[in-house]
């Protein structure tokens, strides 16, 4: 008979394990996907590791990936330690990526040493203002955030569409005829573009440095100061934090809008490092978002080892992006990353939990047999 | 008399408040048994693809495919939902996360995706799909004709699904111990309810009614596959659950108020009535937000209805 108990502290070197294990069971079981639907899956998956990580040039394209991943891993990081469910992080990211390119586009004759601050501060303002709104309906109404949040997704993404394709916005090029009859945004211009550190080879945008600025300033927040310790206590038990005189409220808002900040920063770096215009075709396909979630619960939360799975998830959707055709097909980086999370959740098990295999229980007459033969 | 607006926005909200009315009684069985699943937009997804798959390849008449694909598309997203049954009941795993990983798992850029794409269902036009039945030749009949008399099979099937869901509840031993279950599932098991089982067939019961929400897209509403054709209706159905106090009767309710926000942008278009088509697109959204506020607050504050276990997994040692 099988047992499961609970450990009464966590196993250290699963911490580890089973995100690799994760990894590894959800290659396997993305496997018989492609085997079941005629596709090769050892070729398959040597061309993605190959496109991902290995070829020449792919480090380079995965950091361009694994930058919005940061970003949003950290923006759900920041809300489900607090046990907030903030799903809205598409559209936060969406929002920042409006409001650094309106920035960028009203600074476009200024130096970049004003330019990149402005459009960071305008990401973080945005996405912070438009992750307030569930965060103020779910303090001050007790309205259920994740449904909300989610919801504003869509209207942000219809929102861009609506600046970009159905108006004559600030943000639309109408300067020539092709961009009245095509509908494009404006192009920042070149002083908006943000600078990359050349390391080894690699381009690291200024994004995914402004990221791991932001696991390390995640990590001190929720470990060092007395916001952290109260949204941690919040998480754990809402009643305790409320008699204990924690201004529950007031933290929602406050976390709701940083994790919105977090996403917004990747939605100005989607502009000034990538894009240079408020594409909302391209952003929606991508739904940097949504996979953060897959970011986050991956890294079990750590602000830090978000920064580690931002790579390796940000590998596999820049090979899956680079990669899709008739031989690979489009849906499986999104099949997988929900593979590997549910890898994730079945390890977590093991984390908390020792399972044992044991002889069926005695029944309660025999009981004191047990001080006799065993 | 039949083709004055009110008329025709009534008519098109029961059209395309049936999908949500399908997916929201599934949920709410499933979370009457104290498993809340947010992966019903994937499951939907599922449904709608794996329904029109069936369509486009199974032969025979016409009534027979359809029957066969409805048929399918609750397998298929029965089985897609028995992957949260196994995380959430078996293995103890938050139902959150797990729900939102479904979604992700099958949804607009998952699995649904992949398999419209294997089986190249985009752009195809739907061999078969559920047509407008005039019911004893009534059609014509003043307001009450284009309203309930000239529906589709499935919306006919998802009215008595709601008197079958009210009878079960409320008037049957299993329905008994549902409700026990997700109010109390330690009580329920000292009566000698198997909670387990319970909670793994109604959400897997949820799942099938989701696929069948799904399927009503691809083989009623836009008869075709799209990449995340529901576009957020899962959601939706999470929240008109909540709308509802989890009681079938009220979900019917909601379900047909969120029809019509879903359907006014295209019947108001068709009226000339000229406003950017964001506005009318983003409507069931933002209206689902402020429904949402409404029933969170005020004479509704305590949740009424809501099964007091929703969410906590059930384990007989440490109670």
């Amino acid at each position: 008979m099988i047992r499961i108990e609970r450990r009464l502290t966590e196993a250290r070197w699963l911490v580890v394990a089973v995100p690799a294990g994760s990894l590894l069971a959800a290659a396997f079981l993305s496997g018989i996907i492609l085997a079941l639907t005629g596709h090769d899956p050892i070729g398959t998956w040597a061309r993605l590791l190959d496109r991902g990580f290995l070829a020449e040039g792919a480090m380079s394209a995965t950091f361009v990936t694994a930058t919005p991943l940061l970003l949003t891993g950290l923006a759900a990081a920041a809300a489900f330690r607090m046990q907030t469910w903030n799903i809205g992080a598409e559209g936060q990211l969406y929002l920042g990526a409006v409001g650094a390119s309106g920035i960028g586009i009203a600074l476009h004759d200024q130096s970049p040493v004003l330019i990149i601050p402005a459009m960071v501060i305008a990401g973080i303002v945005t996405g912070a203002a438009w992750a307030a709104i569930p965060g103020v309906l779910r303090a001050y109404t007790r309205t259920n955030e994740i449904i909300t949040s989610l919801m504003l997704n869509y209207v942000a993404g219809l929102l861009m569409t609506y600046l970009i394709f159905d108006s004559h916005s600030y943000w639309r090029d109408l300067s020539t005829f092709t961009a009245r009859v095509f509908p494009q945004g404006k192009y920042l211009s070149d002083s908006a573009s943000w600078p990359s550190l050349g390391l080894a080879g690699i381009a690291i945008p200024f994004g995914f440095l402004l990221g791991m600025v932001a696991a390390a300033a995640l990590w001190l927040i929720y470990s060092r100061t007395r916001f952290g310790f109260e949204a941690r206590v919040i998480g754990d038990s809402r009643a305790a934090a409320h008699y204990a005189g924690i201004r529950t409220r007031r933290k929602i808002v406050a976390v709701m809008a940083l994790s919105g900040a977090l996403a917004g920063i990747g939605g100005a770096s989607e502009i000034g490092d990538f894009r240079h215009v408020l594409d909302p075709r391209g952003l929606q396909q991508a739904s940097f978002g949504y996979a953060g979630i897959v970011v986050a619960a991956l890294a079990r939360l750590n602000p830090f080892a978000v920064v580690i799975v931002a790579i390796l998830l940000g590998g596999l959707s820049n090979a899956g992006f680079s990669l899709q055709g008739a031989t690979f097909p489009a849906g499986l980086v999104g099949t997988l990353q929900g593979l590997i999370l549910f890898c994730a959740l079945a390890g977590e098990l093991l984390v908390h939990y020792r399972i044992r295999f044991v002889r069926r229980a005695a029944p309660l007459a025999r009981a004191p047999e047990k001080f006799g033969a065993a | 008399m039949n083709n004055t607006i009110l008329v025709v926005i009534a008519a098109s909200a029961i059209s395309y408040g049936t999908p949500l009315l399908f997916a929201a009684l599934g949920e709410l069985l499933a979370e009457r048994s104290g498993v809340l699943n947010l992966g019903v937009e994937g499951m939907m997804l599922m449904g709608a693809v794996s329904g029109f798959w069936a369509v486009q390849t199974i032969g025979g008449p016409g009534w027979v495919v359809l029957l066969v694909a409805v048929l399918v598309a609750a397998l298929v997203a029965a089985a897609t939902s028995l992957i949260h049954a196994v995380l959430t009941i078996s293995l103890r795993a938050s139902q959150i996360v797990s729900g939102l990983a479904l979604t992700i798992f099958a949804g607009a850029s998952g699995l649904s995706s992949y398999v419209g794409h294997v089986a190249s269902l985009g752009g195809q036009p739907a061999r078969h799909e559920f047509a407008a039945i005039d019911v004893l030749g009534l059609k014509d009949l003043p307001i009450i004709g284009p309203i309930l008399l000239h529906q589709n099979a499935l919306t006919y099937l998802s009215w008595a699904l709601v008197a079958v869901a009210l009878f079960y509840l409320y008037r049957t031993r299993p329905g008994l111990h549902l409700r026990a279950v997700g109010e109390s599932p330690a009580t329920a098991d000292a009566m000698g309810v198997n909670v387990t089982v319970y909670r793994y067939v109604h959400v897997m019961l949820g799942g099938a009614l989701a696929g069948i929400g799904g399927a009503f897209f691809s083989l009623a509403i836009t008869p075709g596959w799209l990449d995340g054709m529901t576009s957020g209706a899962g959601w939706i159905a999470i929240a008109l659950v909540i709308f509802a106090f989890w009681r079938p009767e009220l979900a019917l309710v909601g379900a047909y108020l969120f029809g019509a926000f879903s359907s006014l942008g295209f019947t108001l278009q068709t009226r000339q009535v000229h406003l950017p088509p964001e506005v009318f697109s983003s409507l069931p959204y933002l209206m689902t937000i402020v429904v949402l506020v409404l029933v969170s607050t005020g004479w509704a504050r305590q949740r009424l209805g809501a099964p007091a276990s929703l969410g906590v997994p059930y384990v007989r040692e440490e109670r």
